[in-house]
C-alpha cells in the first residue's frame, strides 16, 4: 500500500480519522460493513492491534458498532452525529486558528468578510450549505 | 505435522496442554530478570542487569545498535545459552519456565538469525524437512506458498544462494514454524526492498490469522515500526525502555509554526532536531507534553506532532548520552 498513515499522530488516531472522514463523505454508508482488523492490518501493513484500537475508539464514539460474529458496521445516525460534532468544533478548531493567522498577517477583518460573502457556495440539493462537506477538514 | 512433544514431566504446568489437546499452543510470554551475560572476564558484559517482559501474543520490536545485546537476548530466549546471572523465563502466560535444556519450550520457540539457521551445505529442502519435524505447528502449505513468493529454489544449498535468498529461507522457516514464540533477528539482511515488504506483509497476514508472540529486531526502524505493538530498546547491555509503541512515540513531540512561537514553547526542553525554513521552524523535543502544554501550543497556532520511533531511538542510543541517566527511569 502507498504511504498511508504516516502523519504525526499515533496511527490508531489516523485510522479513526480516516474512517470518520469516509462516513462524513458518505463513502461508508450507515449499516455498511467496514474492513476487519485483519484486512485493515494487511492492507496497510500495520499491527492488527493498532487497527483494533482504532475500531474500539469508534465503537465508543458511536460511529461503528459490532455485530457478533459478523464484524464492524457503521452505526445508524453516525453521519449526523459526526456532522454535529464537527460543526460544534468548526469555529474553535478551524476558524479561530485561521483568523489568528489572519491577524498575524495583518489581513483586515473587512477583507475576510468580503471574501466569505463573495465566495461561490457549493451548489447543494435540499439543505444548501449545511448538507455538509465532502471531506473532513478538521485537524485533530 | 502434529507430533506432540513427549514431556518428561508427569505433572503438567497449567499452560502446557495435555498430549491429546488441540494442536494450538498458547502464545508464549518471556521474562528477563536482572540478566547478565558475560562472554569473557575481560570484556564488557553483553547483557548487564537486563530486566524486561515480552507480552504473549504481541509483536515486539527489539531495537538496539550493533553490539547492544540484541543477539545475546535472542539467544537466551531460544535457550542457545544460559545467562551468567539472573533469570530467563519463557512459556504460556502463567506458567513461564527456564527454557535452558527445556525440550518443550525450545520446541515451541523459533529463532531465525541473520545466518538463517540452516544447513549450509545441504539442500534447502532438507533444512525445511528438519524444521517440519521439529516444530509441532509447522504449516507446510504456508512454507510452500512463501517459498514461491520469495522465489527460493529448495533444491539449492544455502551456501550457493545469494544472501537475500538465504535470508528469505530463514524468514520462511520463521513464519511456517508458527511457533508460539518466534524471534526474527535481523532476518531482512540482503533482502531487497520488494522482498522485505513481502516479508512484512507475510508477518502481518499470518500473525493476524494465527496470533503468536513475535520478537523482531531490525535496524530499518522506519520500515517496521508500524508492525510493533511493543518496543524494547537495549543499549550497551541494558534495557533502556520496554513499553507500548504508542508510549514510545509519545516520548517525543514535534512543534511546527512561526519560529519565535515554536522557540517559546520549546524553551527549557531537550531539543533533538531543529529545522528552519524562512519564518517557520520545526523542533523535535524529547519528553512528553502534558495535555495542558499541548493545548497551549495548539492555541498559539503551532502544529503538535509525534516523533518517529527512529528519531527517538537515535537520540536514546547516542554514544555521548550518559548510560545511567536513561536506565534509572526504567529500572525496577
Amino acid at each position: 500500500m502507498g504511504p498511508m498513515f504516516d502523519g504525526p499522530e499515533p496511527i490508531y488516531l489516523q485510522i479513526a480519522q480516516m474512517i470518520r472522514a469516509q462516513v462524513l463523505a458518505g463513502e461508508l454508508a450507515e449499516e455498511e460493513q467496514v474492513m476487519s482488523t485483519t484486512q485493515f492490518a494487511t492492507t496497510f501493513r500495520i499491527n492488527p492491534a493498532t487497527a483494533a484500537k482504532a475500531f474500539a475508539g469508534l465503537v465508543d464514539e458511536g460511529v461503528l458498532y459490532k455485530r457478533r460474529g459478523l464484524g464492524m458496521f457503521v452505526a445508524p445516525g453516525a453521519r449526523e452525529q459526526l456532522l454535529a460534532d464537527h460543526r460544534a468544533r468548526f469555529f474553535d478548531e478551524v476558524l479561530a486558528p485561521a483568523l489568528a493567522q489572519a491577524d498575524l498577517l495583518d489581513i483586515p477583518t473587512a477583507e475576510i468578510v468580503d471574501y466569505v460573502l463573495g465566495r461561490p457556495r457549493p451548489a447543494g440539493p435540499a439543505g444548501g450549505p449545511r448538507t455538509g462537506p465532502t471531506t473532513d477538514p478538521t485537524p485533530r | 505435522m502434529t507430533a506432540r512433544p513427549t514431556s518428561q514431566h508427569t505433572d503438567q504446568p497449567a499452560g502446557r496442554p495435555p498430549a491429546d489437546a488441540p494442536t494450538v499452543t498458547a502464545p508464549f510470554g518471556a521474562e528477563l530478570r536482572d540478566v547478565a551475560v558475560r562472554y569473557s572476564r575481560s570484556d564488557d558484559p553483553a547483557l548487564d542487569g537486563a530486566t524486561l517482559t515480552v507480552r504473549p501474543g504481541v509483536i515486539t520490536g527489539l531495537l538496539g545498535r550493533n553490539g547492544a545485546g540484541k543477539t545475546t537476548l535472542a539467544a537466551l530466549l531460544a535457550a542457545l545459552r544460559r545467562p551468567t546471572a539472573g533469570q530467563v523465563l519463557v512459556g504460556p502466560e502463567g506458567s513461564l519456565e527456564d527454557p535452558f535444556e527445556n525440550v518443550w519450550t525450545t520446541m515451541h520457540t523459533q529463532l531465525v538469525r541473520e545466518s538463517g539457521d540452516v544447513w549450509e551445505t545441504d539442500k534447502a529442502k532438507d533444512t525445511l524437512a528438519y524444521y517440519a519435524d521439529l516444530r509441532p505447528h509447522w504449516d507446510a502449505e504456508l512454507a510452500e506458498r512463501l517459498l514461491e513468493d520469495f522465489e527460493v529454489d529448495v533444491r539449492k544449498k544455502p551456501a550457493e544462494m545469494s544472501r537475500g535468498k538465504r535470508s528469505a529461507l530463514g524468514a520462511v522457516i520463521g513464519l511456517a514454524s508458527r511457533a508460539p514464540l518466534t524471534i526474527f533477528d535481523e532476518v531482512y539482511l540482503g533482502m531487497d526492498a520488494p522482498s522485505r515488504y513481502a516479508f512484512y506483509d507475510a508477518v502481518v497476514t499470518d500473525y493476524a490469522e494465527h496470533p503468536r508472540t513475535i520478537v523482531l529486531s531490525s535496524h530499518l526502524i522506519s520500515e517496521v515500526e508500524r508492525l510493533f505493538e511493543d518496543v524494547v530498546i537495549i543499549d550497551r547491555g541494558r534495557v533502556l525502555l520496554a513499553e507500548n509503541a504508542d508510549d514510545v512515540r509519545s516520548r517525543g513531540v514535534s512543534l511546527t509554526g512561526p519560529a519565535e512561537v515554536v522557540e517559546r514553547h520549546a524553551a527549557g526542553r531537550e531539543v533533538l532536531a531543529r529545522q528552519r525554513l524562512g519564518g517557520t521552524s520545526q523542533v523535535t523535543l524529547f519528553g512528553t507534553f502534558a495535555a495542558g502544554e499541548r493545548a497551549a501550543a495548539v492555541e498559539a497556532g503551532l502544529e503538535v506532532g509525534a516523533v518517529p520511533v527512529q528519531d527517538l531511538f537515535v537520540h536514546l542510543t547516542r554514544k555521548d548520552r550518559p548510560g545511567t541517566g536513561a536506565d534509572t527511569e526504567e529500572a525496577r
